[in-house]
């Protein structure tokens, strides 16, 4: 397998594109034509060949360019990447987990080759090659979980477990849907999650803790979560909201085919050896309605789930502005025609 | 003053449960403005709670300091700010044993500040005791420029460091001690919706 990745680019100009096959690949997030919270969670055991759940770190063509994107956004704000002083361990055991898995799922793009605790790592498409002694934090330019994440697509979040709730004291945020780590850092579960309506009222948080709590090593799970975003942003941080802010008005019945994009986040969670914690990529992919609707089955479903969705979870996820001209463009591949089940294109 | 009645909001937002006597342990009280006498009513509860306590007050304006004087604190001290005791509050959080309780009366920013340095200092939650008194002013952080506004009394409020015009959320964070405030004109330039009175 060979990836041709993109030269494209996350801000200013918008070049970010995707190729027919990462349209057929994409993560649709909605298996029947309505929507609500739950915790849906299912184990991260591989899926679908080429489907980004096939592997445990997806790598695909926007791979090179959204590490660009990252390192601007760091040298912007490098608060964007904080660790507290415990959670260096839970860095190293994260950084163990994507080189052992990156070299193993993608041998022509990734190389580790380990002589004791003396690790050899080479990063073909970043063109990185690094020698380092493993949990030696003097050895790498960066803190461990700053090292590994920034070549490594999506989000990452680090949790601490103690106290029977998990916290979240270290991560990479550079594409999140509107929240800040600067702020959120130090919070547990119940707290960091505090602003989402309705999900705390359906004993969704409850019961998500309950099970993370106990998720065991070697069997990390996953899940989707998706919003509405305005360009293809990765950068849509509270931080930067004024910044980004007057461009979610710019739909107009003209534009929203080609400048609306369904966002969507394949989250993965996995517990850490020596920490106990447990390490959260959120992972983003974004795709424009029109490319969405070349696929009948989405553009039937999405018009459905839109149409249909309590305004507070449009008014939440940030697009109920733009909702009316959203659905009016999706009604037109909308023929009423039965959906098949599951999230596959037909 | 009474203890104050907040309505039900989201889950990091701080409830403060109100003050109850401990006991006779080693205590740090510290208090701002109608604070005073949320410890007031805790010695009347039990006069011994304040045999091992340090007690510090920031008037404010308030004329409580002469009562709360009188409790018979271990050491009393007033002071004209938090900034201007925080040195001998970190001493005695540094200097605190296990059991030490710690008492937090007043408004929302003295006891953000005051939690986040006893959790920063090790002290576990459950020695921590608050109850809200007076203003119902909030500590708010901008979350573009990282600024801290304190006493904000509206909301939509100006940043007083950036200067945008913030909303004001019920988010809260316990490290920072502050709730969040964000831009509310980010989508539309310049429409600004009224300020309005913040309720508790």
């Amino acid at each position: 397998m060979t990836i041709r990745f993109n030269d494209e680019t996350f801000r200013g100009d918008y070049t970010y594109h995707n190729s027919p096959e990462a349209i057929r690949r994409f993560p649709f997030p909605f298996d029947q034509d309505s929507y609500m919270y739950s915790v849906n969670i299912e184990p991260h055991a591989g899926g679908r060949a080429g489907s980004p759940f096939e592997k445990r770190f997806d790598v695909d063509e926007h791979y090179v360019s959204e590490m660009k994107d990252r390192a601007i956004t760091l040298a912007e704000d490098p608060m964007r990447c904080q660790s507290l002083p415990h959670m260096d361990l839970a860095g190293w055991d994260f950084l163990e987990l994507v080189m052992t898995s990156k070299a193993e799922d993608y041998p022509e793009l990734f190389e580790l080759h380990r002589d004791g605790d003396r690790w050899h790592w080479i990063n073909k498409p970043m063109g990185i090659e690094q020698r380092f002694t493993f949990l030696d934090t003097t050895t790498l330019p960066c803190g461990p979980l700053e090292y590994i994440t920034r070549q490594t697509q999506g989000d990452h979040a680090l949790l601490d477990q103690r106290e029977g709730n998990l916290w979240m004291d270290a991560g990479m945020i550079t594409s999140q849907a509107d929240w800040s780590l600067d702020f959120d850092i130090g919070m547990n579960f119940f707290e960091w999650h505090a602003p989402v309506p309705k999900a705390h009222e359906m004993g969704v948080f409850q019961r998500a803790l309950k099970f993370l709590l106990n998720l065991q090593q070697g069997a990390p799970v996953r899940r989707l979560n998706w919003t509405m975003t305005v360009n293809p942003r990765l950068d849509t941080s509270p931080e930067n909201y004024h910044k980004w802010g007057p461009e979610k008005r710019t739909i107009t019945p003209e534009t929203v085919g080609s400048k609306q994009y369904l966002r969507v986040e394949l989250q993965t969670l996995w517990r850490l050896p020596r920490s106990n914690a447990i390490a959260f990529p959120i992972r983003c992919y974004l795709l424009s309605l029109e490319d969405l609707v070349s696929v009948p089955k989405w553009g039937r479903r999405l018009h459905r789930v839109l149409r249909d969705l309590p305004d507070e979870l449009a008014e939440y996820k940030g697009f109920a502005v733009n909702r009316p001209t959203i659905v009016a463009y999706l009604a037109q591949f909308d023929d009423g025609e039965p959906t098949s089940p599951g999230i596959f294109p037909d | 003053m009474p203890r104050t009645e907040f309505s039900p909001s989201i889950a990091s937002r701080p409830v403060y449960a109100g003050l109850t006597s401990q006991g006779a342990t080693p205590a740090i009280m510290l208090a701002d403005a109608e604070g005073a006498e949320a410890l007031i009513d805790l010695a009347g509860q039990d006069a011994s709670v304040m045999d091992r306590a340090h007690l510090i007050y920031i008037p404010a304006g308030a004329p409580h300091g002469p009562r709360l004087a009188a409790l018979g604190a271990r050491l009393y001290h007033e002071a004209p700010s938090f900034a201007a005791c925080l040195e001998r509050y970190r001493q005695a959080l540094a200097e605190a044993h296990m059991g030490s309780q710690l008492y937090l009366a007043g408004t929302e920013g003295l006891i953000g500040q005051a939690t986040a340095e006893a959790l920063a200092a090790g002290l576990p939650a459950d020695a921590i005791h608050t109850e809200h008194r007076g203003s119902v002013a909030r500590r708010m952080q901008c979350v573009h420029c990282k600024g801290v506004t304190e006493n904000v009394t509206t909301d939509p409020f100006i940043c007083a460091h950036c200067g945008l015009t913030l909303f004001v959320r019920d988010h809260f964070s316990r490290r920072l001690g502050a709730f969040q405030g964000v831009c509310v004109d980010a989508e539309t330039p310049g429409i600004v919706p009224p300020a309005q009175e913040i309720k508790p």
